[in-house]
């Protein structure tokens, strides 16, 4: 268990008896080339060409970067910068449907006669990166650098943010596929232990998820972890704390510690990239909050927000905003017009706050040290940005902040410690 | 549509700096009240006057500044309670006036505002009156005597510290607060009602009054003092719970907390036996006060996964 976190009202009830719908083929995609953490993928079509499902569109452009498919079949219709549901902009390629599904041909493996090394290139090939929000591409992780043991994999199922459903829904429906990802990822990695972490509002699932381990194709130990309801539970590094009570050192990664932690979702894309040769085109999310009817959706990779919200009869009426991802780490975007990438977990639709427009002062409760996972002082580093003083925040532990929420949350004063957090470090990197 | 574009998160706790002083001013109640019932309706007039003088100079102050007005916070109403609980009961209302002036205007504003200032503000201006108006701040009076000249008496920590030939009050009159002494200080029995409001709040936690209480405790059964009167005379009850739990005023960390209330125990302690007055829970506190940047920059806590 992780000291620190909030403990907050889930909402999942809202979206979590909804079973996961095919969302139609849009008419039109919108696909950026800059969806992963690391460089934007390069473009390798023109306008003008036709395309189908699967099919290359952006190569991939260093190690940390990763390959972008098409998610549909139709004509390039333009190349051109695109807003992104993280309020950037992207070179994003416009595919027109042609309503032919018309897909690349399928290779059905048998991913027991694999070997590691072609496994990682298939996720490579596929485009795998983390469907949990950060999106760093998959075929890293699974390289495990010289001189470091990988001893565990764990399968990331906390899904601690409210209001999302979608690795609840993927792990009740598809838990085959996902057990059977599990085994390709140790087969990759040859690890042969391997931890579920699911929180415990979820608990359903165990028996689900024990049926699925019974039948195993190569020998593993596979241990489901209760875990309690905490933000931010499903953090990598509070994961690997409170599962194996391991710290990943500050700067480090979860390798450092002999973990390599994957979300469900990951887990699906890769038993799909390898068993069936399907390349990551689609991803399942959650559209609800302030939406008439919430769903899980299986949604193709560019589909534009605007239109899963007007199928889930969101209505954007004033006092209402949009948040793409979860409520704490979410980002609001101004205008829905932007595709779905990799990496968006989910669509909520949430009441404008009565958050006070001129900055109140720090009354110094401590709060916000009290809740912060990573055992840093939010209050002293706000009052540091306050007056500019970002010398003093490098000292205060700045960049090990993972921005999860839990200080703005808890602050009574409702004063933007995670906004003071971001800026400071912008402001460093700038230097 | 909103035209506003918030950082995450996008949802927060219900809990306002509003809600806290409103709680905090909740469980001063019950003291309030007891302090009417021992030293009549005069004590009143003293609460309000204090009260209108800091919520006044406060807004001066803003006016005068061109800042925000932010009054309805209830910080200032806070801070007039507690300047008039430790002022004598019969205590004349102009040096209430000037003292909410002074607790507001130099101790609290002057430094900054809500969340900068320095000292107590109320323990402050206790302490310039003090030294201001030595014989109006130290008449104390006999409870349940009504009248504006009442008879004076002697506080129980003064009659053990200068062993004079006066009947100390029993414990059990000690508990309830028929003593004399600062209009806010004497019942144990109310005062501790609203610090146990403020701890199931979660407004306040334990690791200051619980340790400042205990440290004086411990010290005192080593010097066989009288441990009943060391802890329920004075102002330590009220300082332990309302005072130097203060936000602005003590540490953000829970080690110093911890370090922060052994600190006024001990202080205190001192002051009581080696030195010259017989309380010093207003000076422990304002001395523990100044330490407070320094405490908090030496028990910022370990990073997660920071070296060991």
């Amino acid at each position: 268990m992780f000291k620190g976190g909030v403990k907050l009202l889930d909402f999942k009830s809202l979206s979590k008896d909804e079973e996961i719908k095919d969302f139609k083929e849009p008419d039109k995609v919108v696909i950026p080339l800059s969806q992963h953490t690391g460089a934007p993928a390069k473009p390798v079509v023109k306008k003008g060409d036709y395309v189908v499902k699967g099919q290359v569109i952006g190569e991939i452009n260093g190690f940390i970067s990763s390959y972008i498919h098409s998610s549909i079949s139709g004509k390039v219709v333009d190349i051109l910068p695109w807003n992104l549901p993280t309020n950037r902009k992207s070179l994003s390629i416009v595919i027109e449907n042609d309503g032919q599904k018309k897909g690349i041909e399928k290779n059905q493996r048998n991913w027991l006669n694999l070997e590691s090394s072609e496994i990682i290139n298939i996720v490579r090939e596929s485009g795998i990166v983390g469907l949990g929000g950060a999106a760093f591409p998959t075929h890293v992780k699974l390289t495990i650098p010289e001189g470091k043991k990988a001893e565990f994999i764990i399968i990331n199922g906390c899904e601690c943010e409210p209001f999302l459903t979608c690795d609840y829904r993927v792990l009740k429906e598809y838990t085959d596929e996902v057990i059977e990802g599990i085994q390709i990822i140790c087969k990759a990695t040859n690890v042969k232990k391997v931890f579920i972490g699911i929180e415990h509002n979820k608990i359903d699932l165990i028996p689900i998820l024990n049926n699925a381990i019974k039948n195993l194709k190569i020998y593993l130990e596979i241990e489901i972890k209760i875990l309690p309801e905490k933000y931010p539970q499903g953090s990598e590094k509070h994961l690997i704390k409170s599962i194996l009570n391991r710290e990943v050192p500050s700067g480090g990664l979860p390798i450092d510690v002999g973990c390599i932690v994957f979300n469900v979702q990951t887990t699906l894309a890769i038993k799909r990239a390898v068993c069936d040769g399907m390349p990551l085109t689609e991803r399942i999310l959650t559209c609800t909050g302030l939406v008439e009817k919430p769903n899980n959706l299986k949604v193709k990779i560019g589909t534009l927000i605007s239109e899963i919200l007007k199928f889930c009869e969101g209505k954007i009426n004033s006092g209402r905003k949009i948040v793409i991802g979860g409520p704490m780490m979410g980002i609001q975007i101004p205008n829905p017009d932007v595709p779905v990438i990799k990496g968006t977990t989910g669509i909520l639709l949430l009441p404008e706050e009565d958050i006070p427009e001129k900055i109140q002062p720090c009354i110094r409760c401590g709060k916000c040290l009290e809740v912060c996972p990573m055992f840093l002082a939010p209050s002293e580093i706000g009052r540091y940005v306050e007056f500019e003083r970002f010398d003093k925040c490098e000292n205060l532990n700045v960049f090990d902040c993972i921005e999860c929420g839990c200080c703005s949350y808890i602050c009574p004063a409702k004063r933007p410690l995670v906004d003071f957090i971001k800026y400071a470090k912008f402001k460093f990197k700038k230097k | 549509m909103s035209n506003k574009i918030y950082c995450s998160p996008h949802i927060h706790s219900a809990e306002t700096t509003g809600k806290i002083m409103f709680y905090v001013i909740v469980s001063l109640i019950p003291a309030i009240l007891g302090s009417i019932y021992f030293f009549g309706f005069y004590v009143l007039k003293v609460i309000l006057v204090s009260i209108i003088s800091c919520v006044l100079s406060e807004l001066l102050f803003k006016i005068l500044m061109k800042r925000e007005i932010r009054i309805y916070d209830g910080s200032a109403v806070i801070t007039g309670i507690l300047f008039a609980f430790v002022l004598p009961p019969r205590i004349p209302l102009w040096i209430v006036a000037i003292g909410g002036f002074l607790a507001i205007f130099l101790v609290k504003e002057l430094f900054g505002g809500l969340g900068f200032n320095i000292f107590n503000p109320a323990l402050t201006a206790r302490a310039i009156l003090l030294a201001s108006y030595p014989v109006e701040m130290t008449k104390f009076t006999k409870p349940f005597n009504y009248n504006i000249d009442a008879i004076t008496s002697a506080t129980p920590l003064f009659i053990i510290k200068e062993k004079i030939n006066e009947q100390l009050p029993s414990l059990w009159q000690m508990f309830i607060g028929n003593r004399s002494g600062c209009i806010g200080e004497t019942s144990v029995l109310l005062l501790l009602i609203g610090a146990i409001f403020l701890l199931y709040k979660r407004v306040i936690t334990w690791h200051i009054p619980i340790l400042y209480i205990l440290t004086v405790a411990i010290l005192s059964l080593f010097t066989k003092e009288n441990l009943g009167y060391q802890i329920m005379g004075g102002g330590i009850v009220l300082g332990a719970f309302f005072m130097a739990t203060d936000y602005v005023t003590s540490p953000i960390t829970k080690k110093g907390k911890i370090i922060f209330g052994i600190g006024c125990g001990i202080i205190t302690f001192l002051i009581r036996k080696v030195g010259g007055y017989p309380e010093g829970v207003c000076y422990s506190i304002l001395f523990m006060n100044t330490l407070v940047p320094l405490i908090n920059r030496y028990t910022l806590p370990k990073k997660f996964g920071g070296k060991r």
